[in-house]
């Protein structure tokens, strides 16, 4: 009952949501700072302040396990897995994907079009990664916070605001490396 | 007289004369490297259409994904035989690249890729003597495999096993074994700053054309060539 008037809500908020889920995504990476973040009552609160009715994480080879909730009597529901073949169509299915810096998640996410909330790992000594993050960030294609600074992220995140990321193109390079090399232009 | 003549030559041929052998030796060396770097970024090819064999350098970390990408839009025909080369601890990344290989199908119908893995000179968190054991037995490697390949072009984005292979492609052109064209796409992950590979590629000048995928590091490395974002 109560998750029926959340999906409303959430409907009437955000327009094309498919009323669900998906968080989290560390790909091959160890991040459990992330996990143990999203695992969290004040993250959990305002996810479902936000009108997220599923959480679904994915732990990886990560040694905490979060707990699950079925999302009866008001709350988040939330599942986990540590690996999936069938990334792509959990992408798909999700109207928020929480991530880890790297740059193939970002990618991946973005060019399915789904907001972004990258959470930068502060425990990497060379933290590189944080500069793609945080550029993408001021080009606003994303959110970009820190683990202990997800909930507030999350509560001040304005999704219409960001503006959808635009698919590279590798053509350029490949024109210059057939002319360099003398094969006639295409 | 004769012996007065072969004493004096020995003599200078021990002091001397042995100085100056290694001057001009490595003078000539030198001139070499200067006339290598110099030649460098120039294409030497006339217009043609025949193939070169290339050498592909993977790697975890999203730069793989980053290289199909780019391979995804150069035609197969003129980049063959490629030799894919991963860190012999990735698995993934020559399981993708088998992948992408089946996914389109050859113009000349016949196989043109073959997949090698190579030794990592150092993993995350190894001592500095065992590196140092690592990284000797990586570059005999590297160098087994390219002599075994010896690649007309090769195209890396960074991982750090493609270094070494670089390098040695280099000492083939100043030996003048082979000439093989160095593309290097530094990888979208690096927007301010060059990656360690990246950085000795752009300032040894080992690598034929630079690119960056974001305008701060063309600002910054003028030599760079800006492409934009390949994702």
């Amino acid at each position: 009952m109560r998750r029926q008037r959340r999906e409303d809500k959430e409907e009437s908020s955000y327009r094309d949501n498919t009323a669900k889920l998906r968080s989290l995504y560390p790909g091959t990476t160890l991040f459990d700072a992330l996990v143990k973040e999203v695992d969290t009552p004040e993250v959990k609160k305002e996810l479902y302040a936000k009108g997220f009715t599923h959480l679904l994480i994915q732990i990886g080879r990560g040694s905490h396990i979060p707990s699950k909730s079925t999302g009866e009597d008001g709350a988040l529901a939330v599942d986990y897995f540590t690996f999936s073949s069938s990334i792509a169509e959990t992408l798909r299915s999700a109207s928020l994907v929480i991530s880890h810096a790297g740059s193939g998640s970002i990618f991946e996410t973005l060019r399915a079009g789904k907001p972004l909330i990258v959470a930068v790992n502060e425990d990497l000594m060379d933290n590189h990664q944080a500069e793609l993050a945080e550029e993408l960030a001021e080009r606003k294609h994303l959110f970009c916070t820190r683990p202990h600074m997800l909930h507030r992220t999350i509560a001040d995140m304005k999704i219409e605001s960001l503006i959808p990321y635009l698919p590279g193109d590798a053509k350029p390079v490949a024109n210059l490396i057939n002319r360099f090399l003398g094969f006639p232009e295409d | 007289m004769m012996e007065k003549d072969k004493e004096c030559l020995l003599s200078m041929l021990d002091s001397k004369g042995f100085t100056i052998f290694i001057t001009f030796t490595i003078t000539l060396i030198v001139i070499r490297v200067i006339y290598v770097i110099h030649r460098s970024g120039k294409p030497m090819r006339p217009k043609t259409s025949k193939p070169v064999s290339t050498l592909i350098v993977l790697g975890s970390g999203g730069h793989t994904a980053e290289m199909l990408n780019l391979l995804s839009v150069l035609q197969r025909g003129r980049f063959a035989p490629r030799y894919y080369i991963a860190a012999a601890t990735d698995n993934l990344s020559l399981q993708k690249a088998r992948m992408f290989e089946n996914s389109t199908n050859d113009e000349t119908g016949v196989a043109t890729a073959e997949f090698m893995q190579i030794y990592r000179s150092r993993e995350v968190g190894q001592s500095y003597i065992s590196s140092a054991l690592t990284t000797s037995i990586a570059i005999a490697h590297a160098l087994w495999l390219m002599i075994k390949i010896r690649p007309q072009v090769i195209l890396c984005n960074g991982p750090g096993t493609c270094f070494p292979l670089c390098l040695i492609a280099f000492l083939f052109k100043i030996v003048g074994i082979k000439w093989p064209f160095i593309f290097y796409v530094e990888s979208i992950a690096r927007v301010k700053k060059l990656s360690l590979c990246g950085l000795l590629l752009y300032k040894l000048r080992i690598a034929d054309q630079f690119y960056v995928q974001w305008p701060q590091l063309q600002q910054k490395y003028h030599r760079a060539l800006y492409v934009g974002c390949l994702m």
